[in-house]
């Protein structure tokens, strides 16, 4: 699976993507493949202020259950309540399936944008993580 | 000679592999580290496989269960020493439930026993406890006349073949009458080849199926397990994991040692009384402690199924509270179950709060959520009718 350039990556295997001063916020394919079957994604309410490196919220397959972090401060705009009754989107298109978008709390957040992996960086992290 | 230690550490360290191990991994099956075996524990899909042993049929390899034998003029008496069900009931070619208790009445491990013939019997065994069990079976009836203990753990692969497609699928691979073996009997046959191969119907899954020994050369193993995944193409069968043998086995409420049943809980409490043969005629290592519980009343707590009621999903070791927030309990395996598509778990909790649709909570990461105290088992296969 190959991650895309235009996201932003975290250690915690979350992606991000802001164009402007917004932003959407998913879970990368490795995340879902680790995790498997997912049946549960609990998500921030519309309004919420998530702080970058904070917990969010959390994520559940069949075997476990698993915290999400916020790559990126700011406020959250809108949630994708399709997976409260199909979680399992995010099996199927981790890439594409956002879990929240945000407003970027101030044009000085962009700045940690660059201490997050990009997508090569990423790749190289997991490959150490599974060990091959 | 720091070298040497060294060799001997990572040896010590190395995960176990069964017969099957390159196998899992064509397969592309997730591995995990089970009890100290490198197992899978899905090969692309908990759901899916879980699924197919529901509605059609799936082959688990289970070759890490440990095999025990006990042999000799002295064997019953041993059996009946060692363990807590009435070995003379059994009929050769009839197996049962079991377990090997502690002098408290607590659990060793939890066992099928076989009966081979007239004083030949074979105990299956835990993976995660094999060593434990076998010092135990040693030191509890090594001593006694007539009897040799005999581990053959090694010598077997053990698949599991699961599911209301099981005999139609094993049926292809064999000329014994599959239809003629009741539930937990088990006949000798051909198999793929194969001669002697014990037959039983038995399983792990609650679903009607087979488990078979095999022979555990890696040739022999890989073989059997190409041709048992292309009898069953017909039935979409599926390779699956430990995963998928959990939440089925819990959907069934079968006990899972270190979970429902360990060193810390006795027979009483987890339900498992009608295995328990304190009138069968001899004392076996752990029946005077649980007389002297059945005489003061019985259990404190007992073993209760939950479903969850409200969003949320209870986990192993998660608290069980009264609807007030006072921690009464703990949950022994909890996890979404996908057949019945309810989140369910298994729980401890004092007696006066085990009778059904007691409302409980199950403190979530946090959060309380609220259950209710359900029949077990949460799945039953449905009853054979005729001839489908």
């Amino acid at each position: 699976m190959a991650y895309s350039a235009a996201y932003k990556y975290t250690k915690t295997h979350e992606w991000v993507c802001v164009e402007g001063l917004a932003g959407s916020v998913g879970i990368t394919d490795y995340a879902q493949s680790s995790l498997g079957d997912i049946v549960f994604v609990e998500l921030p309410k519309i309004g919420d202020k998530v702080q970058a490196g904070k917990n969010f919220g959390s994520v559940e397959s069949v075997k476990a259950v698993s915290d999400l972090y916020a790559p990126v401060s700011g406020t959250v705009t809108e949630i994708n309540e399709a997976l409260n009754s199909a979680p399992e989107t995010i099996n199927a298109d981790a890439n594409l399936t956002w879990l929240y978008k945000f407003d970027v709390a101030d044009a000085g957040e962009l700045t940690s944008l660059a201490t997050l992996l990009d997508a090569s960086a990423y790749e190289t992290f997991v490959s150490e993580e599974t060990g091959h | 000679m720091a070298n040497l230690v060294e060799e001997i550490q990572n040896e010590l360290r190395a995960l176990r592999q069964t017969a099957l191990n390159t196998v899992h991994r064509t397969h592309k099956a997730k591995m995990v580290d089970f009890g100290g075996w490198d197992m899978p524990v899905e090969y692309g899909g908990l759901i899916r496989e879980h699924m197919a042993v529901r509605t059609g049929v799936g082959l688990f390899d289970v070759s890490h269960m440990g095999d025990i034998q006990l042999r000799g003029p002295g064997s019953l008496a041993a059996v009946q020493r060692l363990l807590m069900n009435d070995a003379s009931k059994l009929e050769t070619g009839q197996a049962h439930y079991s377990a090997m208790l502690y002098e408290d009445g607590t659990f060793v491990d939890d066992v099928v026993l076989h009966k081979l013939s007239e004083n030949d019997f074979l105990i299956v065994i835990n993976a995660g406890t094999r060593e434990k069990d076998v010092q135990w079976i040693r030191r509890q009836i090594g001593a006694m006349p007539g009897v040799h203990i005999n581990d053959f753990s090694d010598y077997y692969t053990q698949l599991a073949i699961q599911g209301p497609k099981a005999e139609a699928t094993l049926q292809k691979l064999t000329s014994t009458n599959l239809s003629e073996i009741r539930n937990y009997w088990f006949k000798w046959g051909q198999v793929c080849g194969c001669h002697n191969v014990m037959i039983a119907r038995t399983g792990y899954t609650g679903e009607d199926g087979f488990e078979i020994y095999i022979p555990s050369d890696a040739p022999t193993s890989s073989r059997v397990w190409g041709e048992v995944l292309a009898a069953g193409e017909e039935f979409g069968i599926l390779p699956c994991g430990l995963g998928s043998r959990n939440t089925l086995r819990l959907e069934s409420a079968m006990a899972l040692y270190g979970h429902e049943i360990s060193d810390e809980i006795n027979v009483f409490e987890a339900g498992l009384g009608r295995y328990c043969k304190l009138d069968k005629g001899t004392d076996f290592v752990g029946s005077a402690a649980l007389r002297k519980i059945e005489a003061e009343g019985g259990p404190k707590r007992k073993l209760v199924g939950l479903e969850m009621v409200e969003r949320g999903i209870g986990r192993d070791g998660y608290a069980v509270c009264s609807p007030d927030g006072a921690r009464i309990g703990v949950v022994t395996s909890g996890s979404p179950a996908p057949f019945v598509k309810k989140n369910i778990a298994m729980a401890y909790v004092p007696v006066s709060y085990s009778t059904l649709d007691t409302e409980l909570a199950v403190e979530v990461r946090g959060a309380l959520v609220k259950a209710k105290v359900v029949a077990t088992p949460f799945y039953k296969k449905p009853k054979k009718t005729s001839d489908t």
